[in-house]
């Protein structure tokens, strides 16, 4: 569709920042949404599209993915991910940061997370101001921790000057060291590497010190176990800017799952024990827990065909994150609007972009959603570029039926 | 099960065990876990006549003549490969060995590749070892031939469990004191956390009926490993306290210094096996070792060479050794049944309505 004509889809639900969803119409003209409600008609000359009742929701913003996979993101209705800077070369500088902060539109949005540290080794700081000017909307630590404490104070400080969200992987690398697996019966049984989950506890404590006393904001891009919740809550209770995510592997699944060493289920933070998976739907429950994402990392056999601890971690989760977010809403976890602040506000909020939420004047980001539609998971179809997927052949509810990315329909 | 009804000529063993293939319905052998106690015992018993053949001057059969046997070993071996090729040899199988070293394997597509090569090569049956826990079972996937797990990383040991409860049940036997494991007090001590060979002992042990005690320092203390029904112990000197059997693992001391223990002396004076620590077991206690030892380290030479005879001395470490390879010449002549068409074998394994 071209850009210039005015598009009103009508006859659906819209999402609402707050309670439910109520139906109305919606009216774009060029990348701008230009009108929402009950009252809202086409015009002359508009493309019409008929919601047939069906949700009219924000696109999804992804917060935290390891690879720009077009087609899984829009099957997912993600409209804008940010990019891990665990890439190869890494986004520790600025002409890295550019280049991935372009290479997504006009259809997709990429907002690079920049590395905290030069080749995200955790000792020296890099050029976080430049990158910022370059197009990183946040900072990341990437996939580990930084483990000396005097860095990471240094780094806080200075993205609180600067403005910046710090997004932080918790896991104390000392205690974790090669661990594969959650210090449990299941590793014991299974003699897999494994570490005590209270290591991410130590990390999030360690770091919510640190932010409290740098002013700094801090985003704990995985909190996955009770211990380390009860600590965020805590942090927030007293006004530190602190904010926890999770992926939807930390909700769904417990490390009683590892039973077949099937490398899909390797992650990191690796999967947990059946009360901090419990832990973890309560925190999103109480708004402990405010971003939910995919940690989209597709990975082909040569990285996963291995033994367990032998194999690379992460999943294929852009297509999965809205039907299983969707559940949370069906279990009465949460509400719609809560999804959707989860999975689209919230994280476009910490990334400072205009997005993730239906507004005049916004980026035309829209996602026309049938929320109980029933399809199943397929890992050999998979839109993604690799079908490292938990959920193969299991059940969904929940899909994308259109997609717009600034008033351009690209599903 | 009466022993009227042990009509097939194939249970060579008398014993209460179901018919054919119903007696061990597995196509290979990854693990003690996921076998019943009686599937345990059927290998056990089936064992004994290896056993027998094994102490004879010519020891060589042909149940197995024309089958093809490969050891893929992935991580170095030397006792565990030669007790492997030497139950197959006796046999009458055709055994090839194959030796990798660990880091030129280390990438899993080659591993794959590997099984796949082993695979098409028409393998009657491939025991495997390998670093990494859970390794064999993703070959096994990848295979047509029964497949034995001969070790893989921190996971499983299972011939190393059947020979140390062989080992057991004939010391048991040799003393008096019959063949039950109920009620019997083992001790295993050493490295709990990175052994295959305890934890293969304790699935195998607690599914037999003992009562298994873990004696380690809390570094080599796996978590929650209580849950597996075994009691934990950091002072060797309770743990030993009435214990029948004494196990001792293996202490990676060229791995471990400074990391997990402060040095081997120092371990030696808290976990070593004295004559006088194994004075507090209970009189006459047995003492095993799955080898190599080190000695002066985890068990002194003094214990380590009391072997047993007609009853009397209470180290049963060379006997082990002995069941290994008879052990593995019923585990191979076992899983071949199926490929050899024995009666009642000659259907497939895991058939519905069975237990699998």
């Amino acid at each position: 569709m071209t850009k210039a004509a005015g598009l009103t889809i009508t006859g659906g639900l819209l999402v609402a920042a707050d309670g439910a969803p109520f139906p109305g119409a919606i009216r774009c003209e060029g990348d701008r949404i230009v009108a929402l409600g009950g009252d809202v008609a086409p015009q002359d000359g508009d493309r019409v599209v008929d919601a047939g009742g069906k949700l009219i929701a924000p696109g999804l913003v992804d917060l935290g993915v390891f690879a720009i996979d077009k087609p899984a993101f829009h099957f997912g209705g993600i409209t804008r991910a940010a990019l891990m800077p665990d890439q190869n070369p890494p986004l520790d500088r600025s002409s890295t940061v550019r280049y991935a902060a372009q290479s997504g539109k006009p259809d997709f949005w990429v907002h690079p997370l920049a590395a905290a540290t030069r080749g995200l080794d955790g000792t020296e700081l890099a050029e976080v101001a430049l990158m910022r000017d370059a197009g990183a909307r946040a900072v990341s630590t990437g996939r580990r921790w930084i483990a000396d404490s005097g860095i990471m104070l240094r780094l806080l400080r200075y993205c609180a000057m600067l403005d910046l969200v710090v997004v932080t992987h918790a896991e104390d690398g000392g205690i974790t060291g090669n661990a594969v697996a959650t210090a449990s019966e299941m590793a014991t049984r299974l003699g897999l590497p494994s570490a005590p989950a209270q290591a991410e506890a130590l990390a999030v404590a360690r770091d919510i010190a640190l932010a409290e006393m740098a002013g700094a904001r801090l985003h704990v891009r995985q909190v996955t176990t009770a211990a380390a919740l009860d600590l965020i809550r805590a942090a927030q209770g007293r006004g530190v800017a602190v904010s926890a995510g999770v992926t939807p592997a930390h909700f769904m699944l417990s490390d009683t799952a590892l039973a077949d060493f099937r490398t899909f289920l390797r992650f990191s933070p690796p999967l947990r024990q059946e009360a901090d998976r419990k832990a973890v739907i309560a925190a999103i429950a109480d708004g402990t827990i405010s971003v939910i994402s995919s940690g989209h990392d597709p990975r082909g056999p040569e990285d996963k065909r291995l033994p367990f601890a032998d194999a690379e971690p992460g999943m294929a989760g852009a297509e999965t994150l809205l039907p299983l977010t969707m559940n949370l809403v069906r279990d009465g976890v949460i509400d719609m609007a809560a999804a959707f602040r989860l999975i689209a506000t919230n994280p476009a909020a910490l990334l400072g972009v205009d997005a993730g939420v239906l507004t005049v004047g916004a980026q035309a980001d829209i996602a026309l959603i049938d929320a109980d539609r029933p399809w199943i998971v397929s890992s050999d179809k998979m839109a993604a570029q690799a079908g490292n997927t938990p959920f193969d052949r299991q059940p969904m509810q929940g899909r994308v039926l259109a997609l717009w990315k600034g008033g351009m329909q690209v599903v | 099960m009466g022993q009227t009804l042990m009509t097939s000529p194939h249970n060579t063993s008398a014993g209460p065990f179901p018919l054919g293939a119903a007696a061990f319905p597995h196509r290979g052998l990854l693990g003690i876990a996921g076998l019943a106690p009686h599937e345990i015992l059927f290998l056990l018993a089936e064992a004994e006549q290896w056993v027998e053949l094994n102490r004879q001057p010519t020891k060589r059969v042909d149940h197995l003549h024309g089958l093809t046997i490969i050891n893929a070993f992935f991580e170095n071996s030397t006792r565990t490969l030669l007790s492997f090729e030497i139950a197959g040899k006796r046999l009458g199988a055709d055994v090839v060995n194959m030796q990798a070293a660990t880091s030129s394997v280390k990438k899993g597509e080659t591993l794959i590749d590997t099984a796949m090569t082993l695979n098409a090569m028409r393998a009657d049956a491939i025991v495997i070892r390998h670093a990494s826990s859970g390794a064999v079972r993703l070959i096994s996937e990848k295979v047509d031939c029964p497949v034995l797990n001969a070790g893989d990383g921190q996971h499983e040991h299972p011939t190393q469990a059947l020979l140390d409860a062989l080992t057991i049940r004939h010391a048991l036997r040799e003393k008096g004191l019959g063949e039950s494991f109920v009620g019997l007090t083992v001790v295993i001590c050493g490295d709990i956390l990175h052994s295959r060979v305890a934890r293969s002992n304790i699935l195998s042990l607690t599914a037999l009926g003992a009562n298994v005690r873990v004696c380690a320092p809390p570094a080599l203390m796996p978590a929650e490993v209580e849950q597996m029904r075994v009691t934990p112990f950091y002072d060797f000197n309770a743990a030993l306290k009435g214990a029948d059997v004494v196990m001792m693992l293996r202490l990676q001391n060229e791995r471990m210094q400074g990391q997990f223990i402060p040095s081997p002396r120092e371990y030696r004076h808290l976990y070593g096996l004295t004559l006088d620590r194994l004075a507090l077991a209970a009189p006459g206690a047995l003492v095993m070792h799955p080898g190599p030892m080190n000695r002066g380290i985890e068990i002194d030479s003094n214990v380590a060479d009391m072997h047993m005879k007609n009853g009397e001395g209470q180290s049963l470490i060379t006997r082990q050794v002995e069941m290994g390879v008879a052990v593995r010449m019923a585990c191979l002549e076992v899983l071949t049944r199926k490929a050899r068409k024995l009666e009642g074998w000659d259907m497939p394994a895991n058939n519905k309505g069975s237990w699998a």
